[in-house]
């Protein structure tokens, strides 16, 4: 589903991401760990096509190398940034309509869609006519996970999601994840909560100042008794 | 009561002229984060678009709706070859490219046509006035009235309630995010030229209704005002520059009203007073927009 090949990204003088290879195989979720710093939103930012980067990036099979964010999401990868980035002052409705975007014709199936988002979180359909700034931290998580399932992804892109957020949101949305993997998305997750992530994930990539230092399956990394020192960058 | 009446039709039509130079000036500034100094110049080339249809025999409102659609398509065309080209490379780049056109149109307009002032053919409506309410009305404030409230409220509409215009509202804060949700850039920037171009064309109409001729400096006075209003309404949002665009024509109209006529020359003077005391009370302007601002 998505194949990843040598990706580097650099600010300036600052090597971000250096040489990262993943694969990610249809229907898996794979979470990338590692310390803060590491280069994990740079790589994500980059297989999106919002970051300049060298390397090659395929998905289902097709090479979308240095492709536009926009052009992207029509090849089916949405992504949630870790800063969340919800629309400020669109309503929670307008949020979501614009994760429909790409298929804005399809109204009916928009509309569908939308009911589904609103089925998955009761507390967007009370708020739909609100401004999204005025959302807590976790209803703004869940709604840019909505606006972004909205465009119907093969693949979607998850940095941070419990990031700064109380611990029974973290479990909601921990249990929202896996119910998209029940759903067979393929979801690439980033997280620093290292112990949930792996729960739920079946493979994972371990990120160390741009490069990958450790990969397996979930499992395996779980119980390496190296896991607090890789994930913490030593 | 009849003062009052007037004055209020006064501030009306000067604020509705006012509020659509800035929304022209503030709906590109809300996408990339730049002043379009060649904004001035869109209403220059729609004046001169009117003046070489004069003799063209056409109604007049057709040689508006071209004139109108030439600051459009000028507008986009400015996009194309002044800024997308330097967009990605720095702000300072697109600064000095939007004066660089906006010098380059100017001094075509000097050369091929003339510095001097040009008649423009306007309708007789706009030089007759209208009774009401005991006072004499040029009906030309009343076409402004009318034709800006009218604009304002289907812009608004625009905005609200098409997908294209939902999209506009998110670049102007999130541009990155709305481009991972499939925006595309490019049309977002496009439409935003396009709506400015056909803001200044209107402008241009109303604005040399008024004054009756076309010179090359004829965008200058509404690119100020326009920026102005905009930096007393608050740089971010569109509802900051129809209020900036109102509350200046307010202020400039009471003055007019207050000055005793040896005071009146400084009257720019009392104007920008007043600009500077808002600013030192609300330095973000008067309606703070979302605190986001990345380019790309
Ligand atoms: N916009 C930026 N400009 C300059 N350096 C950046 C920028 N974003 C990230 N970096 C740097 O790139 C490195 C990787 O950052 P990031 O990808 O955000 O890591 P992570 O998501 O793993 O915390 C860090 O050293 C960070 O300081
Ligand atoms: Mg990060």
């Amino acid at each position: 589903m998505l194949e990843v090949t040598d990706l580097t990204v650099s600010y300036g003088a600052i090597n971000a991401v250096r040489g990262v290879s993943l694969r990610l195989a249809e229907g898996e979720l794979v979470t990338l760990l590692g310390a803060n710093g590491a280069g994990k939103s740079s790589t994500l930012l980059a297989i999106a096509g919002a970051l300049k980067s060298s390397g090659t990036v395929r998905v289902g099979g097709t090479d979308v190398s240095g492709w536009s964010p926009e052009r992207m999401v029509r090849q089916g990868v949405a992504m949630v940034p870790e800063t969340r980035d919800v629309f400020p002052d669109l309503t929670v409705a307008e949020n979501l309509l614009l994760g429909a975007y790409a298929r804005r014709r399809d109204r009916d199936g928009v509309a569908a869609d939308r009911q589904r988002m609103f089925a998955l979180f009761p507390r967007l359909q009370e708020r739909q006519e609100q401004a999204a700034g005025t959302l807590s931290g976790g209803e703004q998580q869940m709604l840019v996970i909505a606006r972004a399932l909205m465009s119907r992804p093969r693949l979607l892109l998850l940095d941070e999601p419990s990031l700064g957020l109380a611990p029974t949101v973290v479990d909601q949305i921990f249990a929202m994840i896996a119910e998209l993997k029940r759903q067979r998305l393929t979801i690439l997750l980033v997280e620093q909560n290292a112990s949930k992530a792996l729960a739920v994930a079946d493979r994972a990539y371990v990120l160390r100042l741009g490069k990958v230092a450790a990969e397996g399956r979930a499992a395996d990394i779980a119980a390496a008794s190296d896991l607090e020192h890789l994930y913490l960058g030593g | 009561m009849q003062t009052l009446l007037q004055f209020t039709i006064d501030v009306l039509s000067l604020g509705g002229a006012y509020a659509l130079m800035a929304l022209g000036l503030v709906i590109v500034y809300g996408i990339l984060k730049l002043v379009n100094f060649a904004y001035g110049e869109l209403i220059m080339v729609a004046g001169y678009g009117l003046f070489l249809m004069n003799g063209s025999g056409l109604p007049w409102l057709v040689m508006a709706a071209v004139a109108v659609l030439l600051a459009v398509v000028t507008g986009v065309l400015t996009e194309y070859a002044a800024f997308r080209p330097v967009r990605a490379k720095s702000v300072t780049a697109v600064l000095i490219t939007s004066f660089a056109f906006s010098t380059i149109l100017q001094n075509a307009a000097l050369l091929f046509i003339s510095p001097r002032p040009r008649n423009v053919p306007l309708p007789d409506l706009f030089s007759q006035t209208v009774a009401f309410g005991g006072i004499l009305i040029p009906a030309r404030n009343l076409i402004t009235i009318v034709a800006s409230i009218g604009l304002l409220l289907l812009f608004a509409f625009l905005m609200k309630r098409t997908v294209l215009g939902i999209a506009m509202r998110a670049a102007a804060t999130q541009f990155r995010m709305a481009r991972m949700l499939g925006v595309p850039a490019n049309l977002i920037i496009s439409t935003a030229f396009a709506i400015s171009g056909f803001f200044a064309g209107v402008v241009s109409l109303l604005w040399i209704g008024r004054i009756g001729s076309v010179t090359p400096g004829v965008g200058l006075e509404p690119l100020l005002v326009a920026f102005i209003a905009t930096v007393i309404g608050g740089m971010r949002s569109l509802q900051g520059a129809v209020l900036g665009g109102f509350l200046l024509a307010f202020i400039n109209t009471a003055l007019n009203y207050l000055l005793t006529q040896d005071l009146l020359q400084f009257r720019d003077a009392f104007t920008f007073t007043l600009v500077i005391l808002i600013l030192l009370w609300r330095p973000e302007g008067l309606i703070r927009g979302p605190a986001t601002g990345q380019r790309t």
